[in-house]
């Protein structure tokens, strides 16, 4: 596969190179031929399509799959932006600078600093997955991929907004979030092994302008990350339209199935972390307690999440990671509601 | 998927983007403010796209090595997951599905909430309300300033499995992921047919009648009508009164 290219290849995490024979039997049939192809069947076939999917289900499958997209997608770019920005043009030295040298340090400087990111999950994977390709030891870069979701502005105020009622509520999420996300930090520190990471790409942005560098960075991860969040849009679609509602009355009736229940939405669900507040506070039936649980589990770990993580990381990593931050932020949701709530 | 196909896909998904943001297409997803963020990330997009395709045809005019497109050396393919990118194109582009409708409203409980505070309604004559303030005045304020008067609300039709009719309007806070009923129940001469998702404007007036809902026990006001007359889609489907 070497042979062509002079110049070293981009940074391209996830382009693994194929092997030669699948290579050259899908290479007669290359992707903008696919493309068109698919296009035109999909243009000239424009009238049966529509009509299956005229079923009210359908329709509102699609509704929500194509919300999901259109709301995330801009959170997605600016993540996007300012990962590309990081990796081309803050020198990899800012970080060792900025971060305490003790790697046990460097993971709660770095959750706290998850607040000055304003967006939502979307946003902090692909910068956590620069921050790893920088340099910054993976425990501060994995607190911070968990905490900034959380605990940034915009956030707090859409939760304080969301429980008018109930101010406690943004100072609980707050202070659970951040514990998830040391402990998390840590945890990483003492069990992670870097053959879990996928291993970050060559450096390869020697023998290219920076402007190359930079909207090659940006093609690839909103590629990556963009294919993913469709696979997460398609569950959260599935489950609006298809599961009855009807099944969440009968789990808020017992304290421990209710937490559990809304842990499991939280995942499922994949809402973006701006308005999941408002989503808890319409979930009246359940307690405050288990709410909470909802709001600290959303932006951790949810099916777009975890499809987003495993294209960054890898897989092995996020089928570790994803079940450990959920067991970790339902337990401490739990202790911190007993605490403040 | 190579350099080439993803700039086309990426200036496609930008170029649908920037429509959906530029006509109230936007307003069937998503809530009202994400307008610029929308707009924003279509153009990045599509500056992705040229900066790709521009990049591409440099490298190749500079003949630096057989570009891409040419049978060998594709080492930059992007993961086959990246063709999913494809279907939210068609469903935007081609489908452009509709704001949820009766179908969302009737399997969801309506997610009535008590309001802050109620502005004082003028004293006399009659009341254009949201369909979301009617029933929050009528059931925490109990009809307060409501009686007797003659009040005309907007909303989409919808009938529950016993065929009882009601008029909902779709709450968002952020996009239609998260969009949640109110009710309001029609009672006294509702129209004998009622298309399920067709808008009417229904004039009425306040009656102390209360239902709950089946799907979660929120409470259900009614409007005892005197006209109901079919409107057309509004400009933003979505009551988002709750973003303020």
């Amino acid at each position: 596969m070497s042979v062509t290219k002079a110049p070293p290849p981009t940074r391209d995490t996830g382009e693994d190179p194929r092997p030669a024979p699948r290579a050259e039997a899908g290479r007669r049939l290359n992707s903008p031929l696919v493309l068109t192809l698919l296009m035109l069947l999909v243009v000239l076939c424009q009238g049966p399509i529509r009509g299956a999917l005229g079923a009210p289900v359908m329709q509102s499958w699609m509704t929500v799959f194509v919300a999901v997209l259109v709301q995330a997608l801009p959170f997605l770019v600016l993540g996007v932006l300012l990962s590309a920005a990081i990796a081309v043009f803050v020198p990899p030295s800012f970080f060792a600078r900025a971060l305490p040298k003790n790697p046990a340090l460097a993971v709660p400087v770095a959750g706290v600093a998850g607040a000055v990111l304003p967006g939502c999950e979307c946003a902090s994977v692909p910068v956590a997955g620069a921050l790893v390709r920088r340099g910054v030891t993976p425990a501060a870069a994995l607190a911070f991929l968990l905490s900034a979701p959380a605990i940034n502005p915009i956030v707090l105020t859409a939760t304080a907004v969301a429980f008018p009622r109930d101010p406690e509520m943004v100072v609980a999420r707050l202070v659970a979030s951040l514990l998830v996300a040391c402990a998390m930090g840590w945890l990483w520190l003492r069990l992670g092994r870097t053959d879990l990471l996928k291993p970050p790409a060559r450096h390869a942005y020697e023998g290219q302008g920076r402007g190359a560098a930079f909207w090659g960075s940006v093609r690839h991860d909103v590629m990556h990350a963009g294919g993913f969040l469709v696979v997460g849009a398609m569950a959260a679609a599935t489950l609006k339209s298809v599961v009855p509602q009807a099944w969440l009355r009968t789990a808020a009736e017992n304290p421990v199935i209710a937490v559990l229940a809304l842990a499991a939405l939280a995942v499922v669900l994949s809402i973006c972390s701006e308005a999941d507040a408002f989503v808890a506070a319409s979930l009246t039936q359940f307690s405050l307690t288990a709410r909470l649980t909802f709001l600290v589990v959303g932006p951790m770990i949810d099916l777009k999440l975890f499809a987003m993580q495993t294209g960054t990381f890898g897989r092995a990593f996020a089928l570790r990671f994803a079940p450990a931050t959920l067991a970790l932020a339902i337990v401490v949701s739990v202790l911190t509601g007993w605490v403040m709530l | 998927m190579n350099r080439q196909a993803q700039s086309a896909v990426l200036f496609v998904l930008g170029a649908a983007l920037l429509h959906a943001g530029l006509t109230d297409l936007y307003l069937r997803y998503v809530k009202a403010g994400l307008r610029p963020l929308v707009l924003a990330a279509g153009v990045v997009l599509i500056a992705t796209a040229l900066a790709t395709a521009w990049y591409e045809w440099r490298h190749k005019d500079h003949g630096e090595g057989p570009g891409e497109g040419h049978g060998e050396g594709h080492v930059h393919r992007e993961p086959r997951v990246s063709w999913l990118l494809v279907l939210p194109l068609f469903a935007l582009i081609l489908v452009a599905p509709p704001a949820l409708g009766s179908y969302s409203a009737m399997r969801t409980g309506t997610a009535l909430q008590q309001a802050y505070g109620y502005q004082k309604l003028p004293a006399d004559g009659p009341l254009r309300l949201g369909l979301a303030d009617y029933a929050g005045r009528a059931v925490y304020e109990h009809g307060r300033g409501l009686a007797g008067r003659q009040i005309t609300i907007t909303g989409f039709a919808a009938l529950d499995r016993s065929g009882a009719p009601y008029l909902v309007r779709m709450a968002l806070n952020c996009c239609a992921a998260d969009a949640q009923p109110v009710k309001v129940g029609l009672t006294g001469q509702v129209p004998p047919v009622l298309k399920p998702d067709g808008w009417l404007q229904v004039t009425g007036t306040y009656t102390a009648k209360r239902t709950k809902d089946s799907v979660n026990g929120g409470p259900i006001p009614y409007l005892q009508v005197t006209r109901a007359e079919p409107v057309p889609t509004p400009h933003d489907p979505y009551d988002e009164t709750w973003n303020n």
